[in-house]
């Protein structure tokens, strides 16, 4: 996967925020979305306890008390609030939080998730993965559409362990925005120079295209 | 019950874990984590069969990972355990036992177990393997699991600033899970990076109140 595609996602993720939202990012491919939302001012919230998120700091900008839930030094913007973790993740359920941007292995035509676990493989790490997908007002999955070794991330059925279930709203890849409209996975929109054949070649799981559909950029 | 005698030492307030019990251990990886404490249990006290609470086992030989290499961890309860390979090692060894909870899920049973509370029901876990074994109960046509609250023998907490009472405030994100389980162990002793004459937290800043804390120690 090269930069070029990681950043084209982003940026097509970045234009489903809309100003002033309240916004997780999670790690990976959603740590992008920031750098990429030009005009567009939203409020970041990390799950760790900070509303607010500001950019990475600067050598002399460092605090030991302030990272993200990645556990990486940040910065805190004028008007950011500090709270503990049992409110933070009451801001996730409660539906406070207005849209979580995160990675997935696997993305089913139901909009199950799955983004933690690989089978077979330890499964000892979930953190707010299940409370962020589940409580987020949108979910945005970002991701390629193929695995490393070729197969399609979005299926009819997960295989691997679940998130959860019917969690997915939008799924954008490097070739196209899938959405997830009364329970049906709907194709959107065509990102770049993918074709339909293209999408259809990458995705594991029977789909609806709807092009009209485009959002305005 | 307030702090009668200011801060001891942290060997002797360590001292009142015994083998076998519970130990909540505040912080987000090593921020928060109240690191004097932890290196106290981990050179003075002989208590093992621990079951530790904490959102990570801590990193490799740093924080509670030190306390996972002397195998004195017998049952960890956390939302990730990833973020210490030897803790993954000790679990997949058999030398460990693992109960990994969603975070949120993490934190609201601490919550409860402080407040007096038996449970609650979540959506978060439903329908996947984290929810094996638990209760599940529709709510307004929506799955729910019944989690139980996360009670402690002991916690071990980390705050910025504590008064001569025990008022505790904590600083930026190294809040995280401590003032939850401050209020969720018979015991709760915390570690402050000063001690401040009562008055001089402003009150309605305080962030846990005096009546959660037992013992107070200064951070080394």
């Amino acid at each position: 996967m090269t930069v070029d595609v990681r950043t084209a996602i982003a940026a097509r993720a970045a234009q489903e925020l809309r100003p002033g939202e309240i916004v997780n990012l999670g790690i990976g491919i959603p740590n992008l979305v920031p750098g990429l939302l030009g005009d567009t001012d939203v409020f970041l919230h990390t799950e760790n306890g900070l509303l607010g998120v500001g950019p990475r700091p600067g050598e002399d900008e460092l605090d030991p008390d302030l990272i993200d839930a990645a556990k990486q030094p940040v910065t805190a913007l004028v008007g950011a609030a500090y709270f503990d973790s049992a409110q933070s993740f009451a801001m996730i359920r409660g539906g406070h939080v207005d849209v979580a941007v995160l990675g997935a292995l696997q993305v089913s035509l139901s909009g199950d998730i799955a983004n933690w676990a690989v089978p077979g493989k330890d499964v000892l790490g979930v953190g707010g993965a299940m409370d962020l997908v589940v409580g987020a007002r949108r979910v945005i999955v970002t991701m390629t559409a193929t695995s490393s070794t070729g197969e399609p991330k979005l299926v009819s059925e997960c295989t691997y362990p679940l998130t959860a279930r019917g969690a997915a709203d939008v799924v954008v890849t490097e070739l196209s925005v899938f959405r997830l409209r009364d329970e049906a996975l709907v194709l959107t929109e065509l990102l770049g120079d993918a074709t339909l054949e293209q999408v259809r070649a990458a995705t594991g799981a029977p789909f609806d295209v709807d092009l009209e559909d485009r959002r305005a950029a | 019950m307030a702090i009668a005698n200011g801060p001891i030492e942290p060997e002797e307030a360590v001292s009142v874990i015994r083998s076998g019990d519970t130990v909540m251990v505040g912080g987000f990886g090593l921020v928060g984590a109240p690191l004097t404490l932890i290196d106290a249990l981990v050179d003075s006290s002989d208590a093992d069969e621990l079951t530790i609470v904490s959102n990570n086992i801590g990193e490799p030989g740093r924080g509670l990972g030190k306390l996972l290499r002397q195998g004195r961890i017998a049952r960890g309860i956390s939302s990730f355990f990833t973020s210490n390979p030897e803790a993954v090692a000790a679990v997949n060894g058999g030398e460990m036992e693992a109960t990994l909870v969603p975070q949120g899920t993490f934190a609201e049973a601490i919550r409860a177990a402080g407040a007096g509370i038996g449970g609650f029901l979540t959506p978060v876990g439903a329908g996947t393997v984290l929810a094996e074994g638990k209760e599940e109960h529709v709510v307004d046509g929506v799955p729910h699991v019944l989690e139980r609250p996360i009670h402690a023998d002991v916690a071990l907490v980390h705050a910025a600033r504590g008064d001569e009472l025990g008022n505790l405030w904590y600083r930026r994100t190294a809040r995280n899970f401590n003032p939850l389980m401050a209020t969720a162990a018979r015991v709760t002793i915390a570690e402050v990076g000063e001690v401040v004459a009562a008055g001089v937290l402003e009150a309605e800043s305080i962030h846990t109140p005096h009546l959660y804390v037992d013992e107070l120690v200064l951070s080394r």
